[in-house]
Protein backbone atom coordinates (compact mmCIF):
# COMPACT_ATOMS: atom_id res chain seq x y z
CA UNK A 1 0.00 0.00 0.00
CA UNK A 2 1.40 3.63 -0.68
CA UNK A 3 2.11 5.90 2.14
CA UNK A 4 0.18 9.47 1.93
CA UNK A 5 1.53 12.54 2.90
CA UNK A 6 -0.19 12.56 6.01
CA UNK A 7 -0.02 9.05 6.71
CA UNK A 8 3.56 10.31 6.82
CA UNK A 9 3.19 12.96 9.27
CA UNK A 10 0.93 11.19 11.39
CA UNK A 11 3.44 8.22 11.97
CA UNK A 12 5.93 11.08 12.40
CA UNK A 13 4.20 12.65 15.41
CA UNK A 14 3.54 9.03 16.57
CA UNK A 15 7.50 8.35 16.46
CA UNK A 16 8.17 12.00 17.72
CA UNK A 17 10.56 12.71 15.13
CA UNK A 18 10.14 15.96 13.38
CA UNK A 19 9.80 15.90 9.71
CA UNK A 20 9.83 18.82 7.99
CA UNK A 21 6.73 19.08 5.48
CA UNK A 22 9.13 19.45 2.48
CA UNK A 23 10.71 16.23 2.66
CA UNK A 24 7.30 14.05 3.64
CA UNK A 25 6.49 13.61 -0.06
CA UNK A 26 10.34 11.74 -0.09
CA UNK A 27 9.88 9.90 2.55
CA UNK A 28 5.98 8.58 1.49
CA UNK A 29 8.15 7.58 -1.93
CA UNK A 30 10.73 6.05 0.06
CA UNK A 31 8.58 4.26 2.87
CA UNK A 32 5.89 3.09 -0.09
CA UNK A 33 8.63 1.33 -1.76
CA UNK A 34 9.50 -0.79 1.66
CA UNK A 35 5.63 -1.43 2.51
CA UNK A 36 4.71 -2.34 -0.92
CA UNK A 37 7.86 -5.03 -0.52
CA UNK A 38 7.38 -6.31 2.93
CA UNK A 39 3.49 -7.08 1.73
CA UNK A 40 4.65 -10.21 -0.04
CA UNK A 41 4.50 -11.90 2.75
CA UNK A 42 0.46 -11.84 2.14
CA UNK A 43 0.95 -14.74 0.05
CA UNK A 44 1.85 -17.19 2.78
CA UNK A 45 -0.92 -19.07 4.31
CA UNK A 46 -0.58 -18.20 8.11
CA UNK A 47 -4.22 -19.78 8.97
CA UNK A 48 -3.63 -21.43 12.29
CA UNK A 49 -0.01 -20.21 12.84
CA UNK A 50 1.27 -18.88 16.50
CA UNK A 51 2.44 -15.88 16.02
CA UNK A 52 6.33 -16.30 17.20
CA UNK A 53 6.99 -14.47 20.38
CA UNK A 54 9.97 -15.99 21.55
CA UNK A 55 12.73 -17.98 19.77
CA UNK A 56 13.99 -19.47 22.75
CA UNK A 57 12.53 -22.29 23.65
CA UNK A 58 12.37 -21.54 27.42
CA UNK A 59 10.90 -20.39 30.65
CA UNK A 60 12.00 -17.53 31.92
CA UNK A 61 13.93 -17.89 35.16
CA UNK A 62 12.71 -16.60 38.36
CA UNK A 63 15.11 -14.07 40.58
CA UNK A 64 15.83 -14.30 43.99
CA UNK A 65 13.27 -11.16 45.38
CA UNK A 66 15.95 -8.85 46.89
CA UNK A 67 17.53 -5.73 45.89
CA UNK A 68 21.28 -6.31 43.98
CA UNK A 69 21.81 -2.82 42.64
CA UNK A 70 20.72 0.63 43.66
CA UNK A 71 21.70 3.97 45.47
CA UNK A 72 23.51 5.48 42.52
CA UNK A 73 22.08 8.79 41.39
CA UNK A 74 25.47 10.58 40.58
CA UNK A 75 25.92 7.65 38.08
CA UNK A 76 22.30 7.96 36.75
CA UNK A 77 22.53 11.94 36.32
CA UNK A 78 25.92 12.25 34.64
CA UNK A 79 24.99 11.82 31.52
CA UNK A 80 22.16 14.65 31.95
CA UNK A 81 22.83 16.93 29.11
CA UNK A 82 20.09 19.28 30.64
CA UNK A 83 20.29 21.77 33.12
CA UNK A 84 20.13 19.05 36.02
CA UNK A 85 18.80 20.68 38.79
CA UNK A 86 20.07 19.56 42.19
CA UNK A 87 19.16 15.57 41.63
CA UNK A 88 16.68 15.96 39.08
CA UNK A 89 16.58 16.05 35.23
CA UNK A 90 14.68 18.70 33.95
CA UNK A 91 12.44 19.45 30.56
CA UNK A 92 10.24 22.10 29.40
CA UNK A 93 7.78 23.47 31.35
CA UNK A 94 4.41 20.67 30.97
CA UNK A 95 2.05 22.14 33.27
CA UNK A 96 0.38 25.54 32.79
CA UNK B 1 59.67 -13.74 16.69
CA UNK B 2 58.15 -11.75 13.81
CA UNK B 3 55.56 -9.58 14.02
CA UNK B 4 53.31 -9.56 16.92
CA UNK B 5 50.48 -7.67 15.05
CA UNK B 6 50.70 -11.13 12.83
CA UNK B 7 49.80 -13.77 15.35
CA UNK B 8 46.62 -15.33 16.14
CA UNK B 9 45.02 -14.95 19.46
CA UNK B 10 45.64 -18.44 20.40
CA UNK B 11 49.46 -18.08 19.40
CA UNK B 12 49.75 -14.81 20.86
CA UNK B 13 47.88 -16.34 24.18
CA UNK B 14 50.24 -19.49 24.02
CA UNK B 15 53.18 -17.02 23.44
CA UNK B 16 52.44 -15.06 26.86
CA UNK B 17 51.87 -18.07 28.88
CA UNK B 18 55.28 -19.27 27.83
CA UNK B 19 56.47 -15.62 28.42
CA UNK B 20 58.09 -15.19 25.59
CA UNK B 21 56.90 -11.99 24.81
CA UNK B 22 55.27 -9.53 27.32
CA UNK B 23 51.86 -8.66 27.19
CA UNK B 24 53.01 -4.95 27.01
CA UNK B 25 54.96 -5.43 23.79
CA UNK B 26 52.07 -7.26 22.30
CA UNK B 27 49.74 -4.31 23.63
CA UNK B 28 52.44 -1.60 22.41
CA UNK B 29 52.79 -3.17 18.68
CA UNK B 30 48.70 -3.76 18.55
CA UNK B 31 48.47 0.60 19.58
CA UNK B 32 51.13 1.15 16.52
CA UNK B 33 48.83 -0.50 13.96
CA UNK B 34 45.87 0.98 15.22
CA UNK B 35 47.00 4.45 14.83
CA UNK B 36 48.57 3.15 11.48
CA UNK B 37 45.49 2.30 10.34
CA UNK B 38 43.71 5.28 11.24
CA UNK B 39 42.87 6.32 7.78
CA UNK B 40 40.37 3.56 7.37
CA UNK B 41 38.06 5.07 10.05
CA UNK B 42 37.67 1.92 11.79
CA UNK B 43 37.88 3.10 15.41
CA UNK B 44 35.71 6.04 16.82
CA UNK B 45 37.64 5.63 20.09
CA UNK B 46 41.31 4.93 20.66
CA UNK B 47 42.19 3.47 23.94
CA UNK B 48 46.13 3.10 24.05
CA UNK B 49 46.67 4.41 28.28
CA UNK B 50 43.90 1.71 29.64
CA UNK B 51 45.53 -0.57 27.38
CA UNK B 52 48.68 -0.46 28.44
CA UNK B 53 47.57 -0.44 32.07
CA UNK B 54 45.71 -3.72 31.52
CA UNK B 55 48.66 -5.01 29.85
CA UNK B 56 50.91 -4.18 32.94
CA UNK B 57 48.15 -5.99 35.66
CA UNK B 58 48.13 -9.00 32.74
CA UNK B 59 52.43 -8.79 32.75
CA UNK B 60 52.02 -9.11 36.72
CA UNK B 61 49.58 -12.52 36.32
CA UNK B 62 51.41 -13.89 33.51
CA UNK B 63 54.43 -13.44 35.15
CA UNK B 64 53.12 -15.59 38.68
CA UNK B 65 51.87 -18.19 35.87
CA UNK B 66 48.68 -16.91 37.02
CA UNK B 67 47.55 -16.24 33.71
CA UNK B 68 43.78 -15.70 32.86
CA UNK B 69 42.10 -16.91 29.52
CA UNK B 70 42.42 -13.78 27.67
CA UNK B 71 45.09 -12.45 29.49
CA UNK B 72 47.09 -9.47 27.85
CA UNK B 73 45.47 -10.16 24.43
CA UNK B 74 44.26 -6.78 22.56
CA UNK B 75 40.69 -6.89 21.18
CA UNK B 76 38.97 -4.08 19.28
CA UNK B 77 35.22 -3.45 21.02
CA UNK B 78 32.38 -3.08 18.78
CA UNK B 79 30.84 0.95 20.24
CA UNK B 80 27.63 -0.74 20.91
CA UNK B 81 28.87 -2.35 23.90
CA UNK B 82 28.77 0.03 27.28
CA UNK B 83 31.99 0.31 28.41
CA UNK B 84 32.05 2.43 31.75
CA UNK B 85 33.72 5.45 31.73
CA UNK B 86 34.61 5.58 27.67
CA UNK B 87 32.58 7.26 25.30
CA UNK B 88 29.44 4.66 23.62
CA UNK B 89 27.72 6.01 20.50
CA UNK B 90 26.05 3.57 19.02
CA UNK B 91 27.40 5.30 16.11
CA UNK B 92 24.97 8.14 16.53
CA UNK B 93 24.59 11.62 16.98
CA UNK B 94 21.67 11.18 19.51
CA UNK B 95 24.81 9.33 22.20
CA UNK B 96 27.79 11.47 21.22
CA UNK B 97 29.41 11.92 24.39
CA UNK B 98 27.80 9.54 26.37
CA UNK B 99 30.01 7.43 28.85
CA UNK B 100 28.19 4.35 30.35
CA UNK B 101 28.54 4.27 34.29
CA UNK B 102 28.03 0.42 33.95
CA UNK B 103 29.89 -2.21 31.84
CA UNK B 104 28.34 -4.69 29.58
CA UNK B 105 27.91 -8.31 30.44
CA UNK B 106 30.26 -9.82 27.50
CA UNK B 107 32.74 -6.99 27.81
CA UNK B 108 32.80 -7.59 31.70
CA UNK B 109 33.57 -11.04 30.94
CA UNK B 110 36.42 -10.77 28.35
CA UNK B 111 37.97 -7.70 30.82
CA UNK B 112 37.37 -10.13 33.94
CA UNK B 113 39.52 -12.46 31.90
CA UNK B 114 42.26 -10.59 31.16
CA UNK B 115 41.89 -8.73 27.86
CA UNK B 116 42.69 -5.56 26.83
CA UNK B 117 40.83 -3.14 24.77
CA UNK B 118 42.13 -1.06 22.05
CA UNK B 119 39.15 1.16 21.26
CA UNK B 120 35.29 1.15 20.09
CA UNK B 121 35.10 0.57 16.23
CA UNK B 122 32.93 2.18 14.02
CA UNK B 123 29.34 0.78 12.71
CA UNK B 124 26.51 1.25 10.82
CA UNK B 125 24.36 3.77 13.21
CA UNK B 126 22.74 1.72 15.94
CA UNK B 127 23.76 -1.53 13.87
CA UNK B 128 21.71 -0.81 11.07
CA UNK B 129 23.31 -1.14 8.11
CA UNK B 130 25.03 -3.48 5.21
CA UNK B 131 28.17 -1.14 4.38
CA UNK B 132 28.87 1.08 7.32
CA UNK B 133 27.70 4.02 5.34
CA UNK B 134 25.13 5.09 7.86
CA UNK B 135 27.97 5.86 10.53
CA UNK B 136 27.74 9.52 12.29
CA UNK B 137 31.35 9.28 12.34
CA UNK B 138 31.87 8.48 8.66
CA UNK B 139 32.12 5.11 6.69
CA UNK B 140 35.13 2.40 7.48
CA UNK B 141 36.68 1.78 4.45
CA UNK B 142 37.34 -2.16 3.73
CA UNK B 143 41.46 -3.29 4.21
CA UNK B 144 40.37 -4.85 1.00
CA UNK B 145 40.98 -3.47 -2.72
CA UNK B 146 40.08 -5.12 -6.18
CA UNK B 147 42.92 -5.78 -8.03
CA UNK B 148 43.62 -2.86 -10.39
CA UNK B 149 41.24 -0.45 -8.45
CA UNK B 150 42.05 1.65 -5.93
CA UNK B 151 38.70 2.64 -5.19
CA UNK B 152 37.92 2.56 -1.41
CA UNK B 153 35.23 -0.59 -0.24
CA UNK B 154 32.86 -0.79 2.39
CA UNK B 155 33.58 -3.63 4.98
CA UNK B 156 30.20 -4.37 4.87
CA UNK B 157 28.16 -4.03 7.96
CA UNK B 158 27.25 -3.27 10.72
CA UNK B 159 30.37 -4.70 12.39
CA UNK B 160 32.03 -2.88 9.55
CA UNK B 161 34.97 -1.18 12.25
CA UNK B 162 35.75 -4.40 14.15
CA UNK B 163 35.64 -6.29 10.69
CA UNK B 164 38.48 -3.27 9.17
CA UNK B 165 40.38 -3.74 12.08
CA UNK B 166 40.85 -7.62 12.64
CA UNK B 167 41.39 -7.76 9.03
CA UNK B 168 44.32 -5.08 9.03
CA UNK B 169 45.53 -7.16 11.72
CA UNK B 170 45.46 -4.00 13.79
CA UNK B 171 43.54 -5.97 16.94
CA UNK B 172 44.12 -9.79 17.22
CA UNK B 173 40.31 -10.64 17.67
CA UNK B 174 36.94 -7.82 18.10
CA UNK B 175 33.32 -8.21 19.62
CA UNK B 176 30.57 -7.93 17.28
CA UNK B 177 27.10 -7.53 17.35
CA UNK B 178 24.38 -9.91 14.69
CA UNK B 179 20.90 -9.06 14.34
CA UNK B 180 20.43 -9.98 10.44
CA UNK B 181 24.33 -10.72 9.24
CA UNK B 182 25.86 -7.80 11.17
CA UNK B 183 28.67 -10.18 11.95
CA UNK B 184 28.81 -12.90 9.40
CA UNK B 185 28.62 -10.42 5.83
CA UNK B 186 31.49 -8.11 7.32
CA UNK B 187 33.15 -11.30 7.40
CA UNK B 188 32.36 -12.23 4.57
CA UNK B 189 33.37 -8.76 2.91
CA UNK B 190 36.68 -9.05 4.78
CA UNK B 191 38.44 -12.17 4.64
CA UNK B 192 38.04 -13.34 8.14
CA UNK B 193 36.17 -15.31 10.67
CA UNK B 194 32.42 -13.99 12.19
CA UNK B 195 30.65 -15.95 14.14
CA UNK B 196 26.28 -14.89 15.46
CA UNK B 197 26.15 -17.18 18.60
CA UNK B 198 22.62 -19.08 19.04
CA UNK B 199 19.98 -16.44 20.54
CA UNK B 200 20.64 -16.87 24.13
CA UNK B 201 23.99 -17.64 24.13
CA UNK B 202 25.65 -14.02 25.21
CA UNK B 203 23.64 -11.91 27.82
CA UNK B 204 22.92 -9.07 25.67
CA UNK B 205 22.82 -6.67 28.88
CA UNK B 206 24.45 -3.66 28.35
CA UNK B 207 24.54 -3.87 24.55
CA UNK B 208 22.93 -0.85 22.99
CA UNK B 209 19.92 -2.34 21.91
CA UNK B 210 18.46 -2.62 18.03
CA UNK B 211 15.68 -5.68 18.01
CA UNK B 212 15.81 -8.11 21.00
CA UNK B 213 14.14 -10.98 19.76
CA UNK B 214 17.20 -10.73 17.33
CA UNK B 215 20.26 -9.35 18.32
CA UNK B 216 23.03 -11.37 19.52
CA UNK B 217 27.12 -10.85 20.42
CA UNK B 218 30.20 -13.01 19.12
CA UNK B 219 33.56 -12.56 17.91
CA UNK B 220 35.45 -11.43 14.50
CA UNK B 221 38.52 -13.47 14.40
CA UNK B 222 40.93 -14.59 12.00
CA UNK B 223 40.80 -17.94 13.14
CA UNK B 224 37.95 -20.59 13.50
CA UNK B 225 40.17 -21.45 16.97
CA UNK B 226 40.04 -17.96 17.94
CA UNK B 227 37.01 -17.73 17.32
CA UNK B 228 36.09 -20.70 19.95
CA UNK B 229 38.03 -18.83 22.41
CA UNK B 230 36.59 -15.73 22.46
CA UNK B 231 32.99 -17.28 22.25
CA UNK B 232 34.09 -19.29 25.78
CA UNK B 233 34.92 -16.25 27.53
CA UNK B 234 31.82 -13.81 25.78
CA UNK B 235 29.14 -16.26 26.56
CA UNK B 236 27.51 -17.31 29.88
CA UNK B 237 23.80 -17.16 31.74
CA UNK B 238 23.07 -13.90 33.17
CA UNK B 239 20.91 -12.86 35.67
CA UNK B 240 21.06 -9.48 33.94
CA UNK B 241 19.36 -10.34 30.61
CA UNK B 242 16.36 -12.96 30.94
CA UNK B 243 16.68 -14.31 27.57
CA UNK B 244 20.27 -15.28 28.00
CA UNK B 245 20.10 -19.17 27.98
CA UNK B 246 20.71 -20.86 31.96
CA UNK B 247 23.38 -23.46 29.85
CA UNK B 248 26.95 -24.43 31.16
CA UNK B 249 29.45 -22.99 28.35
CA UNK B 250 31.07 -26.01 26.52
CA UNK B 251 34.81 -25.98 25.85
CA UNK B 252 34.40 -24.87 22.09
CA UNK B 253 38.06 -25.31 21.44
CA UNK B 254 38.11 -28.93 22.41
CA UNK B 255 35.09 -29.22 19.66
CA UNK B 256 37.83 -28.49 16.94
CA UNK B 257 38.83 -32.44 16.51
CA UNK B 258 39.05 -31.79 12.37
CA UNK B 259 36.83 -34.76 12.18
CA UNK B 260 33.45 -34.37 10.33
CA UNK B 261 33.18 -38.34 9.60
CA UNK B 262 29.53 -39.35 8.89
CA UNK B 263 28.26 -35.72 9.67
CA UNK B 264 25.25 -34.93 7.16
CA UNK B 265 25.54 -31.48 5.67
CA UNK B 266 22.32 -29.76 4.60
CA UNK B 267 22.12 -27.64 1.16
CA UNK B 268 19.45 -25.70 0.79
CA UNK B 269 18.12 -25.58 -2.64
CA UNK B 270 16.23 -22.44 -2.14
CA UNK B 271 19.75 -20.64 -1.69
CA UNK B 272 20.45 -20.60 -5.09
CA UNK B 273 18.89 -17.44 -5.62
CA UNK B 274 18.74 -15.02 -8.74
CA UNK B 275 21.81 -13.21 -10.11
CA UNK B 276 23.67 -14.53 -7.60
CA UNK B 277 27.70 -14.71 -9.41
CA UNK B 278 28.76 -18.03 -10.85
CA UNK B 279 31.65 -17.79 -8.80
CA UNK B 280 30.13 -17.72 -5.53
CA UNK B 281 28.05 -20.79 -6.54
CA UNK B 282 31.20 -22.46 -7.03
CA UNK B 283 32.86 -21.43 -4.42
CA UNK B 284 29.55 -23.41 -2.02
CA UNK B 285 30.06 -26.52 -4.60
CA UNK B 286 33.47 -26.35 -3.84
CA UNK B 287 32.88 -26.59 0.04
CA UNK B 288 30.47 -29.05 -0.33
CA UNK B 289 34.25 -31.23 -1.85
CA UNK B 290 35.87 -30.59 0.94
CA UNK B 291 33.17 -31.77 3.14
CA UNK B 292 32.27 -34.52 2.32
CA UNK B 293 36.03 -35.17 1.54
CA UNK B 294 36.53 -35.33 4.97
CA UNK B 295 33.77 -37.69 5.31
CA UNK B 296 30.65 -36.14 5.48
CA UNK B 297 27.36 -36.42 3.89
CA UNK B 298 26.07 -33.75 1.60
CA UNK B 299 22.04 -34.05 1.36
CA UNK B 300 19.83 -31.60 -0.37
CA UNK B 301 17.42 -30.00 1.91
CA UNK B 302 14.30 -27.47 1.57
CA UNK B 303 13.94 -24.06 3.65
CA UNK B 304 10.74 -22.83 1.28
CA UNK B 305 9.93 -20.01 3.31
CA UNK B 306 13.49 -18.53 2.58
CA UNK B 307 12.23 -16.15 0.11
CA UNK B 308 10.00 -14.21 2.92
CA UNK B 309 12.92 -14.36 5.40
CA UNK B 310 14.30 -10.57 4.32
CA UNK B 311 10.44 -9.01 4.70
CA UNK B 312 9.46 -10.75 7.20
CA UNK B 313 13.08 -9.28 9.14
CA UNK B 314 12.35 -6.19 7.50
CA UNK B 315 8.81 -6.07 9.85
CA UNK B 316 9.95 -6.89 12.96
CA UNK B 317 13.20 -5.34 13.38
CA UNK B 318 12.07 -1.79 12.60
CA UNK B 319 9.02 -2.88 15.05
CA UNK B 320 11.47 -3.77 18.07
CA UNK B 321 13.67 -0.83 16.64
CA UNK B 322 10.69 1.77 16.90
CA UNK B 323 10.25 1.08 20.74
CA UNK B 324 13.83 0.19 21.61
CA UNK B 325 14.82 3.52 20.02
CA UNK B 326 11.91 5.38 22.39
CA UNK B 327 14.54 6.23 24.97
CA UNK B 328 16.26 8.65 23.18
CA UNK B 329 14.24 11.53 23.99
CA UNK B 330 16.92 14.08 24.99
CA UNK B 331 15.61 14.10 28.77
CA UNK B 332 18.35 11.86 30.57
CA UNK B 333 21.27 11.42 28.50
CA UNK B 334 22.55 11.94 25.02
CA UNK B 335 21.70 14.80 22.42
CA UNK B 336 18.90 17.16 23.71
CA UNK B 337 17.84 20.19 20.89
CA UNK B 338 15.53 22.49 22.64
CA UNK B 339 11.71 23.35 21.82
CA UNK B 340 8.89 25.54 23.21
CA UNK B 341 7.21 22.50 23.96
CA UNK B 342 8.37 19.11 25.66
CA UNK B 343 6.85 17.25 22.74
CA UNK B 344 8.72 19.62 20.50
CA UNK B 345 11.91 18.67 22.37
CA UNK B 346 11.30 15.18 21.89
CA UNK B 347 10.83 16.00 18.09
CA UNK B 348 13.42 18.41 17.51
CA UNK B 349 16.19 15.60 19.02
CA UNK B 350 15.12 12.50 17.63
CA UNK B 351 15.15 14.58 14.41
CA UNK B 352 18.58 16.16 14.76
CA UNK B 353 19.88 13.11 16.58
CA UNK B 354 19.12 10.12 14.01
CA UNK B 355 20.45 9.19 10.71
CA UNK B 356 18.17 9.09 7.69
CA UNK B 357 18.50 4.89 7.75
CA UNK B 358 17.67 5.11 11.39
CA UNK B 359 14.46 6.93 10.72
CA UNK B 360 13.55 5.05 8.23
CA UNK B 361 13.24 2.68 10.19
CA UNK B 362 11.86 4.21 12.97
CA UNK B 363 8.73 5.53 10.85
CA UNK B 364 8.25 1.95 9.23
CA UNK B 365 8.41 0.24 12.87
CA UNK B 366 5.75 3.07 14.13
CA UNK B 367 3.62 2.34 11.23
CA UNK B 368 3.33 -1.62 11.52
CA UNK B 369 2.80 -1.75 14.93
CA UNK B 370 -0.04 1.49 14.36
CA UNK B 371 -3.83 0.58 14.84
CA UNK B 372 -4.71 -1.11 12.11
CA UNK B 373 -1.62 -2.06 10.45
CA UNK B 374 -0.72 -4.36 13.65
CA UNK B 375 -2.29 -7.51 12.33
CA UNK B 376 -1.77 -6.92 8.77
CA UNK B 377 1.94 -6.39 9.64
CA UNK B 378 3.11 -7.15 12.58
CA UNK B 379 1.56 -10.35 13.80
CA UNK B 380 1.47 -11.28 9.79
CA UNK B 381 5.65 -11.19 10.39
CA UNK B 382 5.74 -13.22 13.74
CA UNK B 383 3.49 -16.30 12.14
CA UNK B 384 5.83 -16.48 8.98
CA UNK B 385 8.99 -16.06 11.38
CA UNK B 386 6.75 -19.22 13.37
CA UNK B 387 7.44 -20.88 9.95
CA UNK B 388 10.52 -20.25 9.27
CA UNK B 389 11.59 -21.10 12.60
CA UNK B 390 9.73 -24.51 11.35
CA UNK B 391 11.53 -25.07 8.07
CA UNK B 392 14.85 -25.44 9.82
CA UNK B 393 13.77 -27.58 12.95
CA UNK B 394 12.31 -30.23 9.84
CA UNK B 395 15.69 -29.71 8.53
CA UNK B 396 18.10 -30.40 11.55
CA UNK B 397 15.63 -33.52 11.81
CA UNK B 398 18.01 -34.99 9.10
CA UNK B 399 20.83 -32.75 8.80
CA UNK B 400 23.97 -31.92 11.57
CA UNK B 401 24.49 -28.09 9.95
CA UNK B 402 24.05 -26.45 6.82
CA UNK B 403 26.16 -24.98 4.39
CA UNK B 404 25.69 -21.57 2.21
CA UNK B 405 27.35 -18.62 0.94
CA UNK B 406 27.33 -15.91 3.35
CA UNK B 407 26.19 -13.35 0.93
CA UNK B 408 25.42 -13.04 -2.49
CA UNK B 409 28.71 -10.71 -3.89
CA UNK B 410 31.70 -9.20 -3.02
CA UNK B 411 32.21 -6.35 -1.15
CA UNK B 412 31.18 -2.65 -2.92
CA UNK B 413 32.34 0.26 -3.56
CA UNK B 414 31.42 2.71 -1.04
CA UNK B 415 28.57 4.70 -2.11
CA UNK B 416 26.97 2.11 -4.55
CA UNK B 417 23.57 0.66 -3.47
CA UNK B 418 22.86 4.06 -1.28
CA UNK B 419 20.28 5.09 -2.58
CA UNK B 420 18.45 1.98 -2.68
CA UNK B 421 17.27 0.35 0.90
CA UNK B 422 16.28 -2.48 -0.89
CA UNK B 423 19.39 -3.11 -2.63
CA UNK B 424 21.01 -2.89 0.31
CA UNK B 425 18.63 -5.27 2.20
CA UNK B 426 19.56 -8.14 0.07
CA UNK B 427 23.11 -8.41 1.16
CA UNK B 428 21.32 -10.11 4.54
CA UNK B 429 19.65 -12.88 2.17
CA UNK B 430 21.57 -15.74 3.70
CA UNK B 431 21.77 -14.34 7.06
CA UNK B 432 18.76 -12.99 8.13
CA UNK B 433 16.62 -16.28 8.34
CA UNK B 434 19.31 -17.91 10.90
CA UNK B 435 18.39 -15.14 13.27
CA UNK B 436 15.03 -14.96 12.82
CA UNK B 437 15.64 -18.69 14.34
CA UNK B 438 17.85 -18.07 16.84
CA UNK B 439 20.43 -20.11 15.51
CA UNK B 440 24.17 -20.42 15.47
CA UNK B 441 26.22 -19.39 12.10
CA UNK B 442 29.55 -18.88 11.15
CA UNK B 443 31.14 -17.01 8.39
CA UNK B 444 34.86 -18.58 7.45
CA UNK B 445 36.79 -17.07 4.42
CA UNK B 446 36.74 -19.65 1.66
CA UNK B 447 37.95 -18.05 -1.21
CA UNK B 448 38.48 -14.91 -3.51
CA UNK B 449 36.48 -13.77 -6.13
CA UNK B 450 37.49 -13.06 -10.01
CA UNK B 451 38.88 -9.47 -9.15
CA UNK B 452 40.57 -10.25 -5.79
CA UNK B 453 38.27 -10.02 -2.91
CA UNK B 454 37.21 -12.55 -0.08
CA UNK B 455 34.19 -14.77 -0.25
CA UNK B 456 32.83 -16.60 3.10
CA UNK B 457 30.89 -20.02 3.42
CA UNK B 458 28.36 -20.12 6.26
CA UNK B 459 27.94 -22.74 8.27
CA UNK B 460 24.86 -23.08 10.45
CA UNK B 461 24.05 -25.40 13.41
CA UNK B 462 21.63 -26.41 15.48
CA UNK B 463 20.43 -24.15 18.57
CA UNK B 464 23.06 -24.44 21.40
CA UNK B 465 25.01 -26.71 19.60
CA UNK B 466 27.91 -24.30 18.62
CA UNK B 467 30.28 -27.05 18.84
CA UNK B 468 29.29 -29.34 15.66
CA UNK B 469 28.84 -26.01 14.12
CA UNK B 470 32.62 -25.07 14.95
CA UNK B 471 34.03 -28.49 13.79
CA UNK B 472 32.52 -27.64 10.28
CA UNK B 473 33.84 -24.23 10.34
CA UNK B 474 37.28 -25.88 10.94
CA UNK B 475 37.40 -28.15 8.09
CA UNK B 476 36.17 -25.34 5.87
CA UNK B 477 39.40 -23.05 7.16
CA UNK B 478 41.89 -26.06 7.02
CA UNK B 479 40.44 -27.20 3.45
CA UNK B 480 40.07 -23.25 2.36
CA UNK B 481 44.04 -22.55 3.53
CA UNK B 482 42.93 -19.06 3.04
CA UNK B 483 46.17 -17.16 3.58
CA UNK B 484 45.60 -14.18 1.41
CA UNK B 485 45.89 -10.81 3.24
CA UNK B 486 44.19 -7.36 2.54
CA UNK B 487 46.59 -5.58 0.58
CA UNK B 488 46.16 -2.35 3.44
CA UNK B 489 46.85 -4.95 5.97
CA UNK B 490 50.87 -4.05 6.14
CA UNK B 491 50.35 -0.04 6.18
Amino acid sequence: MALDKATVARIATLARIKVPEADQERLAADLSTIVTWIEQLSEVDTTGVEPMTSVAEMTLFMREDKVTDGNRRDDILANATSPARGAFFTVPKVVE
Amino acid sequence: MGVFTDLTLSDARDGLRKRDFSARELTEAHIAAVEAIRPLNAFIVETPEQALAAAASADVRLGRGEGLPLDGLPLAIKDLFCTKGVQTTAASRILKGFKPPYESTVTENLLNAGAVMLGKTNLDEFAMGSSNMTSAFGPVENPWRRAGDNRPLVPGGSSGGSAAAVAAYAALAATATDTGGSIRQPAGFCGIVGLKPTYGRCSRWGIVAFASSLDQAGPMTRTVRDSAIMLGVMAGHDPKDSTSAPLAVPDFEAALTGDIRGLRIGIPREYRVDGMPAEIEALWKQGIDWLEQAGAKAVEISLPMTKYALPTYYIIAPAEASSNLARYDGVRFGLRVPGATLDEMYENTRAEGFGEEVKRRVLIGTYVLSAGYYDAYYIKAQQVRTLIAKDFAKAFAEVDCILTPTAPSAAFAIGEKADDPLAMYLNDVFTVPVNLAGLPGISVPAGLSSDGLPLGLQVIGKAFDEETMFRVAGVVEQAAQFTHRAQGSRP
